[in-house]
């Protein structure tokens, strides 16, 4: 009898699936996660795909609408070789910060998988998009597919009225300074709806109708070369110094055609809508893989998991997770997964049955019995950066044996500097957290100055820290594309950032082309 | 309960144009790749797939990106073992750190696969069949009418009864023909007046309508209803078909004085053309003729790969190709190609026999006729570029001189047939120089 009850309460039973038990076994994933985990999601969509539509979606950035571009191809290719020399494994799935959120199934997937996949996916990361601070602050979810599909059918209607040639070429530059595309630390403008778009492009239209190639001929006058305002002033007016390297020429190069300004903008949204998800790549799979581990376990507890399943379901969940030490030859980085995993379940762990060592470190959160709550305000503040600041517990440490290398380019060797000792925490946890700062590791690259009414020279600053400089070949390169979008010549002089002594400079003059 | 969408049956391929465009832009140095690729030996191997090294030119993206090779910075890596605080590690390799991805190869160092209908349209490139174009202009044969607007002569079967009737419309209403319902009305009012007893006012009356009325009935017969003036026919202008019907001959020696590698040699040459040919045209027509001493018309299967031992009489197959082309290839309608591969032995007399064929019946009749002959690699360095060889080469020198479609070349290694290929069917004929 009781065998028959727990019977019937299986979810899914075989590997097989279908839209019906797709269905039930997301509703009860779903009931479970807002009872148990009190997760607050988006609207969801499934979408069932095979694993060629699988590789098309990897090559164009993941997101189901994207304009045309070779290297999205070129992508592709790279991403089907690996695929095919079994070289990597396919996602089981993809989601799409949207809103409704879109969720990616393999058709490949069993049933075991699906469901392990609706919990990651489904709830998880759309918990993680609906609820962090950075995506609800630097990302539109409601409008990036429209504007997506804007984005791609513009494309197409320059393509066909300026030739690929060209709208290629604008492309190539823009996607070189992706990169330097984003506004670090004031908020983006709101993606435009769809009526101001429209707007947008009466006003292009009008301007191009009533362009008069006369004003050209005009000789410079005379009055404003003489009275060349002071530097700070001109600096100002400009709104310099400038990090956002692409806003800054869609809004002042004097070259850019309204098209390619409108083209080199979409470039910049798409990069500015991707910018939350490269600093948050810890928590926000960290977030998904306990979401599923969590909600798995307690379905298999309650019976609605056969054992079978769960053997299954916790084979990938350990291949997720899985995280070599540094001198294994399948090392490659720390895995975001793991590393996410294993923070947020410390956090229950030290709520819940914290050490007298615990209580030291994190006062406020040891023994407060209440990791829910910890754990849904931790996902909704953190950037990646900033959770293992606060959270990167001595107990983790000591359990992964992290240590610190000193890197010194012009020495033979590496030194160690701390392990995971008592004096070793704190610097490893401020090294560890500083790895994912992308703001610190990312090349620190701004407009400072333009003369306008003069010889338009564009000058860039890099600033130095610690000594790091570019790579020599892609910065003449880089350098060539942005001097294509702003039409003169472009230098870079490399400052350090403590002495504020000038390191280089390298201007586009001295690059051949 | 989520929205449930199956995208499993959408078109595929969705990332087809971002592909399609990274070729286009890697084009040259890929042409390059697989030419090399096919030099190299393996000419059959053209019609597959091929896996070719990713360019390096043109298809990178740059980025401002830290140097590897400079500055201080710090790895934290897990699984530490057995390291203290101030241990020393040497540096593996270049003086990179432990574990930066300076190591690690680079994203672009991979080899992906080309389709096979993507290397041939890279392989044959550039080439063209020798005066297709050319002598179809010249050879319009087939006229086709197309309707062209409007013509004010032409056969009456042609008239345009629409047009007409619009230009005569507007012509009686320019000039103010009478209508049938004014003659219609005088009459009715002749009629009512002849009704009422006859007095001075009414006769006057009447007398005055029928001269009005006989005034517009002159006018009605002076003003035709439909004038010569109106009248407009279709008009059709006869447009010139091209006539594109393509016959190639291919003609190859199987004798037993043709060794294995001349026979390979030859095929390799055939089946280089016949991909191109393929590829090229949709409407052509292939006819393989082998010949020992005795010629006779086979199926690309057995052209390729059946043996057969013999002696040699070229003329046969020229014969065999001519009687072909009167039976099924009228010169009017098609345009004719020839190729013929040998290792230019024949039966002593029959060269002679060769250059009056060729010469008074088939150079008449074909647009171009190419003619490859496989020598020794060690013939190569004697007959090199003279005028000097063999028997058929001589004579067919003669035929060389005569006609302008017509081209000879050796090959002597597998690598010959690429360069002597493109040389035979490059885009301008008129410029070619013989090896």
């Amino acid at each position: 009898m009781a065998r028959q009850a727990s019977k019937s309460s299986l979810l899914f039973s075989g590997s097989d699936w279908d839209f019906k038990t797709l269905s039930r076994a997301f509703d009860a994933i779903e009931a479970l996660a807002v009872e148990e985990l009190h997760l607050d999601t988006y609207p969801v969509q499934m979408e069932i795909i095979s694993s060629q539509q699988m590789l098309d979606a990897y090559s164009s950035v993941g997101m189901p609408l994207m304009y045309r571009h070779w290297s999205f191809g070129k992508h592709f290719l790279h991403q089907d070789l690996l695929y095919r020399k079994g070289g990597r494994g396919l996602a089981y799935e993809l989601v799409i910060n949207s809103n409704p959120c879109i969720v990616y199934l393999m058709e490949e997937n069993t049933m075991a998988l699906q469901a392990l996949v609706t919990a990651h996916a489904a709830l998880g990361h759309n918990h993680f998009f609906k609820n962090n601070q950075l995506f609800k602050q630097w990302t539109d979810a409601g409008a990036i597919l429209s504007y997506l599909d804007f984005a791609k059918g513009y494309i197409v209607r320059c393509e066909e009225r300026h030739g690929l040639a060209a709208v290629e070429a604008v492309l190539d530059s823009a996607h070189a300074l992706m990169d330097q595309g984003v506004f670090r630390y004031h908020r983006p403008p709101r993606l435009s709806s769809e009526r101001q778009r429209e707007g947008l492009r009466e006003r292009l239209e009008y301007e191009e109708r009533t362009y008069n190639d006369l004003w050209r001929t005009l000789p410079p006058s005379q009055q404003g070369a003489n009275d060349k305002g002071p530097d700070p002033e001109r600096k100002k007016s400009l709104n310099l110094p400038e990090e956002n390297l692409l806003y800054f020429l869609e809004k002042n190069s004097q070259v850019l055609k309204p098209w390619q300004r409108e083209i080199v903008r979409i470039v910049r949204v798409i990069a500015q809508y991707f910018y939350p998800q490269r600093q948050t790549q810890v928590m926000n799979e960290g977030c998904a893989t306990f979401v599923h581990y969590t909600l798995m376990n307690m379905l298999f507890d309650r019976g609605q998991i056969s054992e079978g399943a769960m053997l299954e379901i916790l084979r990938n969940h350990s291949n997720v997770i899985f995280q070599p030490a540094f001198d294994d030859p399948r090392f490659s980085g720390i895995n975001p997964y793991a590393l996410g995993l294993d923070m947020m379940q410390d956090i229950q762990r030290i709520s819940t049955k914290p050490t007298a060592e615990d209580r030291d470190w994190f006062p406020d959160i040891a023994g407060h019995g209440n990791w829910r709550e910890i754990l849904l305000d931790a996902w909704a503040d953190h950037r990646d950066e900033s959770f293992i600041r606060q959270y990167l517990s001595p107990a983790l440490i000591r359990k992964w044996r992290f240590f610190v290398l000193g890197d010194t380019a012009d020495q033979p060797h590496c030194q160690v500097t701390s392990i995971h000792d008592e004096r070793g925490y704190d610097k490893i946890r401020a090294a560890l957290a500083n790895s994912y700062d992308l703001g610190a590791k990312r090349p620190d690259i701004q407009v400072v100055d333009v003369d306008l009414l003069g010889d338009r020279h564009l000058r860039l600053q890099h600033k130095v820290n610690h000594g790091i400089l570019l790579e020599d070949t892609s910065r003449d390169a880089t350098l060539r594309h942005i001097r294509r979008l702003w039409g003169y010549d472009v230098s870079l002089a490399a400052v350090d950032a403590e002495t504020g002594a000038t390191l280089h400079e390298r201007s586009t003059s001295q690059i051949a082309e | 309960m989520p929205i449930f969408i199956d995208r499993r049956l959408n078109p595929k391929d969705k990332s087809l144009g971002n592909r399609q465009r990274f070729l286009r832009r890697a084009r040259e140095e890929l042409k390059r790749s697989i030419r090399d690729q096919i030099r190299t030996g393996r000419i059959a191997d053209v019609d597959a797939e091929h896996a070719v090294p990713m360019p390096e030119t043109g298809t990178a993206e740059p980025s401002f990106n830290n140097a590897w090779n400079s500055g201080k910075r710090q790895h934290i890596l897990p699984g530490n073992k057995h390291f203290s605080p101030g241990d020393l590690i040497p540096k593996p390799g270049g003086g990179a750190g432990a574990s930066s991805p300076g190591n690690t190869a680079s994203e672009d160092d991979f080899r992906f696969v080309l389709s096979r209908e993507e290397v041939l349209d890279l392989f044959f490139e550039d080439l063209e069949l020798p005066d297709m174009v050319k002598l179809n202009l010249k050879e319009i044969l087939a006229f086709k009418p197309r309707r062209a607007g409007f013509a004010a002569t032409g056969s009456p079967t042609n008239i345009n009864v629409g047009r007409t009737m619009r230009n005569s419309h507007g012509r009686r209403i320019a000039l103010r023909r009478p209508k049938q319902e004014e003659l219609d009305a005088i009459l009715r009012e002749i009629a009512t007046f002849e009704e009422v007893p006859s007095s001075a006012a009414t006769r006057q009356r009447i007398a005055a309508l029928r001269e009005e009325l006989d005034r517009l009935e002159r006018r009605r017969r002076r003003i035709a209803y439909v004038d010569p003036v109106d009248i407009r026919f279709n008009r059709f202008d006869p447009r010139p078909v091209p006539n594109a019907n393509a016959v190639m001959f291919c003609l190859m020696d199987v004798s037993g004085s043709m060794g294995e590698r001349e026979k390979d040699l030859a095929k390799r040459f055939f089946v280089l053309l016949h991909l191109f040919l393929k590829r090229r045209y949709d409407r052509i027509e292939i006819v393989f003729i082998r010949h020992t001493h005795l010629a006779q018309e086979v199926d690309e299967e057995t052209f390729f790969y059946n043996t057969q031992s013999g002696g040699t009489v070229v003329s046969t197959a020229l014969e065999e190709m001519h009687r072909i082309i009167d039976e099924r290839y009228p010169v009017h309608e098609w345009n004719i190609y020839a190729a013929q591969a040998s290792d230019g032995d024949n039966f002593a007399g029959d060269s002679e026999r060769c250059i009056a064929l060729l010469n008074d019946k088939l150079m008449r009749l074909c647009q171009y006729f190419a003619y490859v002959e496989i020598i020794d690699e060690r013939e190569a360095h004697i007959f090199g570029t003279t005028e000097n060889g063999t028997s058929l080469w001589r004579a067919y020198s003669a035929i060389d001189e005569r006609w302008p479609n017509f081209q000879m070349s050796r090959i002597a290694t597998p690598a010959d047939i690429y360069p002597v290929f493109r040389q035979l069917f490059g885009r301008q004929p008129a410029s070619l120089k013989r090896a």
